[in-house]
């Protein structure tokens, strides 16, 4: 039997199969999935919140400094423009902190790093909630009488 | 021999005996932040959601918190912990992408010496806090100082 399917082989030469060429760089396990997002942003966000950090430790030391000087700098945290920006400052933190509880659930428990994709829009959902409470309360704040 | 060098190659040898800062930095990241969680969004809560949100800040306000004690420990808290995870996080991207060995002494000097200088003013405004200055526009202070 062996003798045959070696002749069978050298009589029907089999040509090369196809390769298709992908439409887009098909990625690795962690290249442009949730989990390269999740740094990206993570990296992002951070980086953020800390120049906000140094800015507002200089902001509130100034309540040593006098009630007036203390008074004029914050008040530029209630105009129209910084009441959006501040939007954006929760939406950082909240991503931030939500995402680096995610982080710890991968490192430190097995279905974490199993469901890493899922524990990402599981953080998105929650931001969004957090959001949807926030953002109204704050356009009040600001905008309202 | 081998003419390569492996990728990934450490350009300090490997590190033999003594404490694992690395180690220690990874577990300061997620003890501070899961502490950081808790305190930064009550901060938010109390600050910018609760009552007038921002509009309720001023000199007053912060007045009325900082002469509470809860609050000197949570606001110092948050100062150490949060600056402290900051830099750390800003020391590794430094570390990743300052290719150029001067450039990144010099940008993780100006992150050590920036924190040192920020957590003692902090904790200098927070220890030292004087909620009802002498000589300030009483309209300015929490209500309590009118009965000093």
């Amino acid at each position: 039997m062996p003798e045959k399917s070696a002749s069978n082989l050298v009589a029907e030469p089999q040509s090369p199969p196809k390769i298709r060429s992908p439409k887009r760089p098909a990625g690795t396990l962690y290249r442009g999935n949730e989990g390269m997002w999740s740094w990206v942003l993570h990296r992002i966000t951070g980086v953020s919140i800390y120049f906000f950090l140094l800015v507002h430790i200089l902001d509130t030391a100034l309540v040593r400094v006098s009630p007036d000087a203390y008074n004029i700098v914050i008040d530029s945290y209630k105009t129209p423009l910084m009441g959006l920006a501040e939007i954006g400052l929760v939406a950082a933190i909240g991503f931030h902190a939500i995402n680096g509880l995610r982080i710890i659930l991968i490192d430190f428990w097995a279905f974490g790093a199993k469901h890493q994709r899922t524990l990402f829009w599981v953080v998105i959902g929650i931001w969004l909630v957090l959001l949807a409470g926030f953002i109204p309360r704050q356009l009040m704040h600001v905008f309202g009488g | 021999m081998s003419l390569i060098e492996a990728p990934r190659t450490p350009t300090r040898g490997r590190r033999t005996g003594g404490i694992n800062w690395e180690k220690w930095g990874w577990i300061y990241m997620r003890a501070s932040g899961v502490v950081l969680v808790v305190l930064i969004f009550g901060h938010l809560l109390v600050n910018m959601f609760l009552g007038e949100g921002v509009k309720a800040i001023d000199f007053a306000f912060v007045g009325g918190k900082l002469s509470d004690p809860f609050w000197q420990v949570w606001d110092g808290l948050m100062l150490w912990l949060a600056l402290i995870h900051g830099a750390n996080g800003m020391r590794t991207i430094v570390n990743d992408y300052a290719t150029n060995p001067k450039v990144r002494t010099v940008l993780l000097a100006g992150i050590a010496v920036s924190t040192i200088i920020l957590i003692a003013l902090g904790t200098l405004v927070i220890t030292t806090f004087d909620p009802c200055p002498a000589g300030a526009d009483p309209a300015l202070l929490a209500s309590f100082c009118e009965a000093l």
